[in-house]
């Protein structure tokens, strides 16, 4: 028989279970396997209950993020053999409430997303007609790695701030919230500074970077959310020599 | 228990075209109530996984006609011609207003859009975001909907069954994941933008949602698939995982070559090798000849043997790191990653993989399907403007264009509709039942739905692969109606509601064996060979039979029944395809 690994995997069905369990599966250890190859194999030759979300297996729909030995992880772009000889334990990402085994309820997250306006907001549009906003390929290169973020949520999972105060927007929020405030087309930072201050999340976080270190897209959140403090700062104190409503 | 909503105009499905038409219908009238359904998170859609770019006439030594000449001589004259004008004409407008919503095209050192070459293109007129380019546009289309209030959302709602009242469609019956609950969502118009059906085989760059829902509902409620015989392999997928690695590699200047280093393509009728890459030529030819060229290096003995299956390799080490780097980047990540090697310093490993369905639920040009209040844009439908062979880049557009124009065309149609009755209900009621019966509370069952699954996509691979014969295809057709039978004796693990993947699972298995039987049963028909469809026992082209769309229907007996519908020709009379030249 070929060589096997263990998956301790997090079961739990809000129907019949007060709180989640671990169950274990024997799966073949094959060295072209990630984690969700495993899961997709459970389901469908051992247990077709086994529920988690899943779609591109190529690391860009960012639909599969869960907890791998503790750590969060894209299940598809993660090998079993990097966990070889096992158990991996597979859990659903933390700081989210549970739905069923490996899902987790994200619509806090995409709360949080629409209240930063992640849109290009202008004064004027200028018509289609007129052709593009010209834009150099520096000014692209400012902002486009806050743009590659997939909302995948490991970063959610792995923050320690939003752990503790479920009101802070988040990495990925605010790794966006920077993506259109540092693009040159975009004049809309002041309103997105509005809401962001409101909120003290943001000085809540550390700049202890866990967020940036479990990004799979190497967007670096906590290096956007320190540009935002900065900005937010510098707008803080305009707005001590300005009345409120003045911008 | 069952729920109920209403809407004005009702989205399926959240990816491009989707998105495209839902922002249509909230700009041309915000009174308009309009929602979006989508078994996945929007952001989620498969267009997230699009990597090379979106055609657009774009430059001063390109023109309308010249993009329109190429999607039709690449479509072997099947697009219909009226259709094509209007897409050219609308693409660049189109793909403006994507930079005026913030996506972040490439640029050229001024600051203006920039522009690649792209297969079967004569001129450079692919717009493209790196190598991520569907991810980027899907995401600046789901951010812009945000602010959009009039635009509600049903996320992770799996559309079930369209209801229709005489003939006139007025919602869809759904499920909420989360709950499990079947909720009726009732609306003037609804437009399928559900995406293509790769998965009815085995091995394909298509993500697992897409499972041809969309197709197989509407044909379900007796709309017509036009042309579904026309399933498109792209030549350059991962072995194993079936990871698409894009067409833009070899636009920037990659080679193909077979197990001993030699460019082959220069032996099919695709022009001569130039150390630069050359449009319209070569590397740079269309989809259908270059999968088409694979297979008959293989019969020759001449492709590489590998773990799984027989590859030829994929040349971009002379590109240099810093180019693969700035264009390719996704290309270098999807290989380290998957396939453990460095397309800097190493060839990759590639074979043909499924990758897009020409056909669809048959639309006109303003995405109207012949059953009132119901349309369809994007990969579900089929206007055509793609014909026997798409054009890489082609795709995106036409979600945008098509799927602003089905937005438009919808929202006037419901501004002058009255709401849909009460009575419908009875539908939805009907449905929760069946589901119920069939799924939930049935006791036996069993046929496990991966064997059923398993069985389908083989045998489609198998038998309505890049070459295809009359007996390949009738045997496909008995094991199709074999399968059809073992379904209805599936039994699933899970009976609970809330979250059921299995239920979804068992749901989109069986619309998938709806739409395959679609194509086998349109490919059967079709004797002739043209673009990717490909007979071996009816070799060459046949206009005077075959110029026409085939159209399938469903009998009342459940059975797939093919007519044929004349091509538009306006400009462009038929003539022989002809690259390298
Ligand atoms: C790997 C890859 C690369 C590609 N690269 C390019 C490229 O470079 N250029 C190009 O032009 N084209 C490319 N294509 C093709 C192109 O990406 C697709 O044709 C296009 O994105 C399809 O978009 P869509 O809006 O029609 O559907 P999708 O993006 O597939 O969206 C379908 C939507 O329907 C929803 N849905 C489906 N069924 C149901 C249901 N039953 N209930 C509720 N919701 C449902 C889904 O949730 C989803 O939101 C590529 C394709 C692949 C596979
Ligand atoms: S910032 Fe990174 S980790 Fe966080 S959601 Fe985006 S891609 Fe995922
Ligand atoms: S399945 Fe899409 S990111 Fe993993």
């Amino acid at each position: 028989m070929a060589e096997q690994i263990a998956l301790e995997i997090t079961r739990y069905s809000p129907e019949r279970d007060k709180t989640p369990s671990m169950e274990e599966f024997e799966v073949p250890l094959r060295k072209e396997w990630v984690v969700l190859d495993a899961l997709n194999y459970i389901k469908d030759k051992v247990d077709g209950s086994l529920s988690f979300r899943w779609s591109c297996r190529m690391g860009v729909c960012g639909s599969c993020g869960m907890m791998v030995n503790g750590e969060p992880k894209l299940t598809c772009a993660t090998f079993l053999n990097d966990y070889a000889p096992g158990p991996i334990r597979v859990e659903p990402l933390k700081n989210f409430p549970v739905m069923r085994d490996l899902i987790v309820e994200i619509s806090d997250f995409l709360a949080k997303l629409s209240k930063v306006k992640p849109w290009l907001i202008r004064k004027k549009e200028k018509p289609i007609s007129e052709g593009e906003y010209l834009q150099t390929p520096e000014e692209l290169d400012s902002y486009r790695q806050f743009s590659m973020c997939i909302n995948c949520l490991l970063c959610y999972a792995a923050c320690p701030v939003y752990g503790l105060d479920p009101l802070f927007a988040g990495p990925a929020a605010l790794a966006l919230a920077q993506r259109y405030n540092m693009d040159s087309r975009d004049e809309g930072k002041s309103e997105r500074l509005d809401v962001l201050s409101q909120h003290d999340g943001i000085w809540g976080c550390t700049f202890v970077g866990e967020c940036t270190q479990v990004c799979p897209k190497h967007v670096d959140p906590a290096g956007a959310i320190q540009q935002y403090k900065l900005t937010a700062a510098q707008e803080w104190v305009k707005s001590l020599l300005m009345p409120w409503g003045g911008k | 228990m069952l729920d109920l909503s209403s809407h004005d105009v009702l989205l399926v499905g959240g990816g491009a075209a989707g998105l495209r038409a839902a922002i249509a219908v909230a700009e041309i009238n915000p009174n308009l109530s309009v929602a979006v359904v989508s078994k996945v998170y929007p952001m989620r859609s498969h267009t997230v996984s699009a990597e090379g770019g979106a055609a657009g006439v774009a430059r001063q030594d390109d023109s309308l006609d010249e993009h329109a000449y190429d999607t039709i001589s690449g479509g072997d004259w099947l697009p219909d011609q009226d259709a094509v004008e209007g897409f050219v004409k609308e693409a660049p407008q189109e793909l403006m207003r994507l930079e005026h919503w913030g996506c972040p095209w490439n640029r050229e050192p001024d600051g203006r859009v920039a522009v690649r070459p792209f297969g079967g293109m004569k001129k450079e007129r692919t717009w493209f975001a790196a190598d991520k380019t569907g991810f980027h546009l899907l995401h600046t289309l789901f951010q812009t909907s945000l602010k959009y209030n009039a635009v509600a959302r049903y996320d992770e709602f799996y559309a079930t069954r369209l209801l229709a009242d005489d003939g006139q469609v007025q919602g869809v019956v759904s499920i909420e994941l989360a709950s499990g609950k079947v909720q009726a969502i009732t609306a003037k118009a609804v437009i399928l933008c559900t995406g293509g059906c790769g998965r009815v085989f085995p091995f394909t760059t298509n993500a697992a949602i897409k499972t041809g829902d969309g197709m197989a509902l509407a044909y379900r409620a007796g709309a017509p698939l036009k042309d579904m015989e026309f399933v498109q392999y792209h030549p350059t997928g991962l072995p194993f995982t079936g990871i698409l690695i894009t067409e833009a590699a070899r636009a920037e200047g990659g080679y193909m070559l077979n197990k001993d280093g030699y460019r082959y393509l220069q032996d099919y009728n695709l022009g001569k090798p130039h150390p630069q890459p050359v449009l319209r030529s070569m590397e740079l030819g269309p989809r259908d000849r270059l999968s088409q060229a694979f297979v008959k290096e293989y019969e020759k003995g001449r492709t590489i043997e590998g773990p799984y299956g027989a590859v030829v390799h994929l040349d971009l080490r002379h590109l240099g790191e810093k180019k693969i780097n700035a264009k390719l980047p996704f290309v270098r990540e999807l290989c380290l990653k998957y396939e453990n090697l460095d397309p800097v310093k190493e060839l990759i490993p590639v074979r043909p993989v499924v990758h897009y369905m020409m056909g669809g639920v048959h639309t006109d040009p303003d995405g109207a399907t012949p059953l009132k209040g119901l349309y369809a844009a994007g990969e579900a439908a089929c206007v055509s403007i793609n014909g026997a062979n798409r054009l890489g880049s082609n795709s995106l557009t036409e979600c945008l264009v098509f799927g602003a124009r089905a937005g438009r065309a919808a929202a006037q149609f419901a501004s002058v509709q009255r709401a849909p009755e009460r009575h419908l209900l009875a539908q939805a009621v009907d449905e929760e039942a069946r589901l119920q019966d069939r799924f939930l509370q049935k006791s036996g069952g069993r046929e496990r739905l991966s064997n059923i699954r398993d069985e389908m996509q083989q045998t489609m691979e198998q038998s309505a692969g890049i070459y295809r014969s009359r007996e390949s295809l009738e045997q496909a057709a008995e094991k199709l109606s074999e399968l059809q039978e073992r379904f209805q004796d599936a039994g699933l693990d899970d009976r609970s509601h809330a979250f059921n993947t299995e239920l979804i699972a068992a749901l989109e298995l069986s619309c998938m064996l709806d739409v395959a039987e679609s194509i086998i049963h349109s490919a059967l028909h079709r004797t002739e060979s043209r673009g990717a469809h490909q007979r071996t026992d009816f070799p060459v082209r046949d206009d005077e039979k075959f110029l026409a769309h085939s159209l399938v229907t469903r009998c009342p007996d459940g059975t797939p029944e093919v007519t044929y519908a004349p091509v538009t020709i306006t400009r462009w009379p038929p003539a022989e395809r002809v690259y390298g030249k």
